[in-house]
């Protein structure tokens, strides 16, 4: 009888967990869910074939345990690994941009933009190009202290004076620029030899993956996300404005600086496990935007739309080209850039407005 | 007014007289004036004619354009954050130049010249496009967004076809970071009469650049033909943007800073604000350019580089201030 009572708004779903009720935007629940089902479809089809042929047969068989000892190294220790590190770093990079966006209230709100990324990727070349250093766990040092302090660096600048999201952006956009600079001197004083091994890297790849890496992506992610979609009704009240959420009773400085750091986690694990893959984090809660038609980003669809672009991204890298693998950060910035566009240009836009 | 001006200008003329004693072989002034005025075989006089005029002229030319293009392109899309590397117009000039070392043997920078040119024509047309969806592109972010997208797209065709090319890549890789030096003697020439059409076109729309500010209403209310002002716009954004960076690589914040500082020097009249980017320009690509020469010696740090690093922190700074943007 009280639930009944209660004004449950059109197009949501109430939903009770225990004691704590959500509301829910169904067409985003619906599109999340969507979305999580085809993407691990496609991992499947990933894992399924390749250059490699392997019947479906030959594929469950492995799963149980049996197959050739050569099938199993390519099941198991090659294409799973590289499924799962193209689903999780995907999640984790659409989740963090959905957070970036949410917090500066603006689609350019994204760890590319904030100069993270960009950071990311000078972190790493000092080490490959200056250090020398080729193991991956220099390299991942290298990337996580170069993303980290750009990332503190712009929201310095952006904290003097109340944290507004344009500060942060502008910030971002400089420091950003100047550090690609930083990459391109780096690139352009190096041997030949050299540069293309960090020419190859500073695009984002998931092509020499193995089980390693994918441990810390799995338990950063399993308690990442999970914060990230908690943290979602804070980011719901931050999106209708700063008095708005004040008279709320959000504290404003905790729940940004709580969220961000979030989100800093989810790009700083997806960049070490590999390499700075762009503009994933800027499309996919855009893309999930679009698709779900919801009035902000939704945090559980920007996620699984992060999953679905880079398995599939990940698909194409590979056998585009084949036997040559692409990057594949070359392939989300030329599809999700492309897509973007088409969106922004011929797209008729339901809701223009924010 | 006239005291910025007149501080502006002789800064420029300071400016070259030390970019011409000032490289590898530093010259004294009076080396310098022997140098320019005697059109003997003398060291000077080689070394001032062949090497440093060039250069110095190079400096002149791309920091007008720059300065110039950052204004219109503002004035044209009324977004703060415009500017050609933002917008992506640098990054289809990198693509048709790298597609001019790929598949057409082009090696030379007088001979890629035309290919950034129409790559920046092709990008810029692509941005007005966009600008003119006023019912969609609403606000300044979209329009900085979509040029983001068009940059990643176009930088990713760049990267794929660098990838399976060493001799493109190693070309590439010295273009991209934006160089005055050794660009050839005949460059500053050939594009002096690109630049010098499109500073006219820039002149001529400047009136109709205020009524633009005001918004499409009033100015159409006020007379102003909207269409014919956006293509002349546009087309010398083209010129401008595209023969800097067909000269000199894609050189970034030049056309973000320079309109910005002289809005706070002398305030938003955007026919003053073309005249004076045509002497802030300048000072601002000719003193990173110096800079580069002195900072790293006995090497030397490309302009694009140092304008990055100068203007980033010109960026924060007006961020920092309370009116900003």
């Amino acid at each position: 009888m009280r639930t009944s009572t209660r004004f449950i708004p059109r197009g949501y779903w109430l939903l009770t967990v225990g004691r704590a009720t959500i509301l829910v935007h169904r067409r985003s629940g619906i599109v999340a869910l969507l979305l999580l089902l085809g993407a691990v479809a496609v991992a499947g089809f990933t894992v399924a074939t390749g250059t490699y042929q392997l019947s479906a047969d030959n594929v469950l068989q492995v799963f149980f345990g049996g197959g050739s000892q050569l099938d199993q190294f390519i099941v198991l220790d090659q294409r799973v690994p590289r499924a799962i590190a193209a689903l999780l770093v995907g999640a984790a990079l659409g989740a963090s941009g959905s957070i970036f966006q949410s917090v500066s209230r603006n689609p350019l709100g994204s760890p590319d933009i904030v100069g993270f990324t960009t950071g990311a990727a000078t972190g790493g070349l000092l080490v490959i190009l200056l250090a020398g250093a080729n193991s991956a766990a220099s390299i991942m040092a290298g990337t996580l202290i170069g993303g980290l302090v750009t990332a503190a660096v712009v929201l310095l600048f952006a904290l003097r004076r109340f944290m507004s999201g344009d500060r942060i952006i502008l910030a971002g956009v400089a420091i950003a620029a100047m550090l690609a600079a930083v990459n391109d001197y780096l690139i352009s004083r190096a041997s030949i030899e050299n540069a293309e091994t960090a020419k190859s890297w500073q695009y984002g790849s998931l092509n020499a993956i193995s089980w390693g890496p994918i441990i810390p992506l799995v338990c950063v992610v399993a308690l990442a996300i999970p914060a990230a979609l908690i943290a979602s009704r804070a980011l719901r009240i931050m999106e209708l404005g700063e008095d708005t959420a004040f008279g709320v009773g959000v504290n404003l400085k905790r729940a940004r600086l709580g969220t961000m750091a979030v989100g800093v986690l989810l790009a700083a694990i997806a960049v070490a496990t590999a390499g700075p893959i762009g503009f994933l984090a800027l499309a996919a809660p855009q893309l999930a935007r679009k698709l779900s038609g919801a009035p902000g980003i939704s945090v559980a669809a920007s996620t699984t739309m992060g999953a679905m672009v880079l398995v599939l991204a990940d698909l194409l890298a590979q056998r585009l080209l084949a036997p040559f693998q692409i990057p594949v950060g070359l392939v989300t910035g030329a599809l999700g850039g492309a897509y973007l566009l088409w969106l922004l240009t011929f797209a008729r836009s339901s809701q223009s407005s924010s | 007014m006239a005291c910025v001006a007149s501080v502006g200008l002789l800064m420029l003329c300071l400016l070259v007289v030390l970019s011409l004693a000032i490289g590898s072989k530093n010259l004294s002034a009076t080396e310098v004036f022997h140098g320019l005025f005697a059109h003997d075989n003398s060291r000077e006089s080689l070394i001032v004619w062949q090497l440093r005029f060039p250069r110095t002229t190079l400096a002149l030319l791309v920091g007008a354009s720059l300065g110039v293009a950052g204004v219109l392109m503002q004035a044209l899309t009324r977004n703060p954050l415009a500017d050609p590397g933002i917008l992506g117009v640098n990054s289809g000039a990198s693509l048709s130049v790298v597609l001019a070392l790929t598949f057409f043997g082009v090696s030379s920078a007088s001979g890629y010249i035309w290919f950034a040119l129409f790559g920046s024509a092709l990008a810029s047309c692509f941005v007005y496009v966009l600008s003119l969806q006023r019912s969609r592109i609403t606000e300044h972010s979209r329009l900085v967004l979509a040029g983001t997208a068009l940059g990643a797209t176009l930088g990713a065709c760049t990267g794929i076809i660098t990838m399976f090319n060493t001799d493109t890549f190693n070309s590439y890789r010295f273009w991209v970071i934006g160089s005055l030096a050794d660009r050839g003697d005949q460059i500053p020439g050939q594009i002096l009469p690109l630049v010098l059409l499109g500073l006219i076109l820039a002149f001529i729309t400047g009136p109709a650049l205020n009524s633009l500010a005001l918004g499409d209403e009033q100015a159409k209310a006020l007379g102003t033909k909207m269409g014919l002002v956006r293509v002349l716009t546009l087309l010398a954004i083209t010129l401008l943007c595209g023969s800097a960076t067909a000269a000199a690589g894609p050189i970034g914040f030049v056309g973000l800073v320079v309109p910005h500082v002289l809005r706070l020097l002398i305030g938003i009249n955007q026919r003053t604000l073309l005249v004076f980017s045509v002497i802030f320009g300048p000072l601002l690509v000719l003193s990173a350019d110096i800079l580069g020469r002195v900072v790293a010696r006995p090497g030397e740090l490309e302009v694009g580089i140092v304008t990055a690093f100068v203007g980033a922190p010109v960026l924060l700074g007006l961020l920092l201030r309370k009116r900003v943007l």
